[in-house]
């Protein structure tokens, strides 16, 4: 390839919020009910239904954009955007286009070479989601459930600034964070509570024109979304080489075919006909509620990791590991203060919690053990009550069902034997029912001694000291 | 009237409202339309530079409801507006992207 391209990346990023309610109606959005057993004349759309805006969405509405930077618009409404989908009850969505609750924000990401790079926020705007269509092939109808309908959306729109897929997820992986450590969402990718649509273009290195971009919808993982960027970078580049143009257009992913095709366009759908639902009534955001919902952000994840290493001395990668979960991050403070060794209850974290939340496809949100017991589990440990082999399947039953650990080694005897007289007199019979072995040691296997540990460990059914074992089995073998 | 509605601007509109007009609605459509946009003309006419911009005709705003669930399932009086009801869903034509 002569011409060398570079690539212009925005996103469109929507967030489910955590509200207990729908954005216009007093309707649960729980999720996984029965089709239509959350809905109400509101969110299926009746002709002389009053949609009243919920409080919470507001709120979290201000506290992401206070979290991005952005400028919050104090005089604001909603708009009706006109559709025609069955998903879509009213035949409009509404939604904010001339008034977004946020603007002009920007997030840093840390990029490959080490450095940052601010990537702008064009606005924030909050809307309803649509329902949901299942397919009957048998009949050639469609079923619409309308429980999703209304759930709220804050959509976070970027400007261009992105330039590479490693950027894109950078800066996806941000939002994500800021949003968790808010509680205003879960932000899972692969459950559609973030859904991030693609637009990109590509242009000569240099050029001072964007080029036509195409917008990329159905990616449900960041590794979905690298691989689109990739797709789509190589498809636009191939048409520009041969002389072709690029079209603007709707795209869908299809991640197991790994290719995009252009979405059949919903008839002159892109003339939204937007004005100003006059259902609702303007909203005025002062300067103290913006005051008062600025004084309770937590600490987001950029000031925990300095205040980690500063109070903790901890290493960089725990910390990392650490705070990239809101829920992990507590558990680890909660666990120190009543333990006191921070780097013990690191490692219990990052290696055993993480390696059972990847056995059971489990989300760090969803570790569910108190801190009480993962301190006593510690505290167990540094007074040799139980060796590191029992402590970690002590660890496994305290991970699955948040079991009292002093209990449960009390009660299953899984205290090590410290009684040097009883270990070593079942050690000597270990050596006497081993000939062969002993036999190896003495010719020079020092390999051998291992086969014996473990057969002392399997007859003191793993309470044994390791050490200890170790010292009296050379000097049995020695003598 | 000085605004003249084309067929093409008729046509235009009718898909987006998905409506199906027979020529006569067309040219009554046509003539309504026209109408509209002269009495928009007419409202264009005057000087609003000093005058906010109005969002709503009421003056109240901040109508906000709390965060706590109201409705419990009313599915079944729901349905009752679905044009045809299967496994507790509205039945639509076959419709996908």
């Amino acid at each position: 390839m002569s011409k060398q391209y570079e690539t212009v990346i925005g996103l469109e990023v929507h967030v489910e919020l955590a509200t207990k309610t729908k954005i216009f109606c007093g309707c649960s959005t729980e999720f996984g009910g029965a089709p239509n057993t959350h809905t109400c004349p509101v969110c299926t759309g009746m002709p002389g239904s009053l949609p009243v805006l919920n409080k919470q969405v507001v709120e979290y509405a201000i506290a992401v954009g206070l979290a991005t930077n952005c400028k919050i618009t104090q005089n604001g409404k909603f708009d009706r955007k006109n559709y025609f989908y069955p998903d879509n009850p009213q035949n409009y969505q509404i939604s904010q286009l001339y008034l977004p609750i946020c603007r002009d924000g920007h997030v840093d990401i840390e990029t490959e070479e080490g450095g940052k790079k601010a990537i702008g926020i064009h606005e924030i705007h909050m809307e309803e989601d649509a329902g949901k269509l299942v397919h009957d092939e048998w009949s050639g109808c469609s079923l619409v459930d309308f429980n999703r309908s209304g759930v709220p959306l804050i959509e976070i729109v970027s400007e261009p600034d992105m330039r590479s897929a490693e950027e894109v997820i950078a800066y996806l992986e941000k939002l994500r964070l800021l949003i968790q450590y808010l509680g205003a969402s879960d932000c899972k990718l692969n459950e559609g509570s973030m859904r991030a649509d693609v637009n990109l273009s590509v242009r000569e290195v240099g050029a001072k024109k964007f080029g036509t971009r195409t917008e990329m919808k159905n990616l449900n993982s960041f590794k979905a979304i690298a691989r689109a960027i990739e797709s789509e970078k190589e498809r636009q580049i191939d048409l520009l080489e041969s002389g072709e143009e690029v079209i603007q257009e709707t795209r869908r992913w299809d991640d197991v075919k790994e290719y995009s095709y252009a979405m059949r366009s919903k008839e002159d759908a892109q003339d939204y006909r937007y004005f100003p639902d006059p259902d609702l009534v303007p909203i005025i955001i002062s300067d103290e509620m913006i005051a008062e919902i600025k004084a309770k952000q937590p600490e987001f994840r950029d000031e925990k990791m300095e205040r980690y290493e500063k109070e903790y001395g901890i290493p960089a990668y725990d910390i990392s590991v650490i705070t990239s979960s809101k829920h992990m991050a507590d558990l680890f403070e909660q666990t120190v203060a009543i333990c006191n060794s921070p780097k013990k209850v690191s490692n219990w974290l990052m290696v055993e919690t993480m390696r059972l939340l990847k056995e059971h496809d489990m989300e760090p949100e969803q570790i569910n053990f108190s801190p009480e017991n993962l301190a006593k589990l510690i505290s167990l440990t540094e007074a040799n009550t139980i060796n590191s082999t029992v402590a970690k399947e002590v660890f496994e039953q305290v991970f699955a069902h948040d079991i009292d650990p002093e209990k449960y080694v009390e009660e299953h005897g899984l205290k090590t034997v410290n009684d040097e007289g009883a270990l070593r007199s079942t050690i000597e019979a270990i050596v006497a029912a081993n000939p062969k072995s002993v036999e190896d040691y003495k010719a020079g296997k020092k390999k051998a001694i291992g086969f014996l540990v473990g057969q002392t460990m399997k007859e003191m059914k793993g309470k044994a000291d390791p050490a200890m074992v170790n010292k009296i089995l050379i000097e049995l073998l020695e003598a | 009237m000085a605004n003249i509605i084309s067929d093409e601007t008729i046509e235009y509109v009718g898909i987006l409202a998905k409506l199906e007009l027979s020529e006569e609605e067309k040219e009554q459509a046509k003539k309504d339309m026209g109408e509209m946009l002269d009495y928009i003309d007419q409202l264009n006419a005057l000087d609003t530079s000093s005058v906010e911009p109005m969002s709503h005709v009421f003056s109240v705003h901040n109508v906000f409801r709390e965060d706590v669930v109201t409705n419990e399932d009313d599915r079944e009086n729901i349905l009752k507006n679905a044009p045809e009801e299967q496994e507790g869903s509205f039945v639509v034509p076959k419709t996908v992207e």
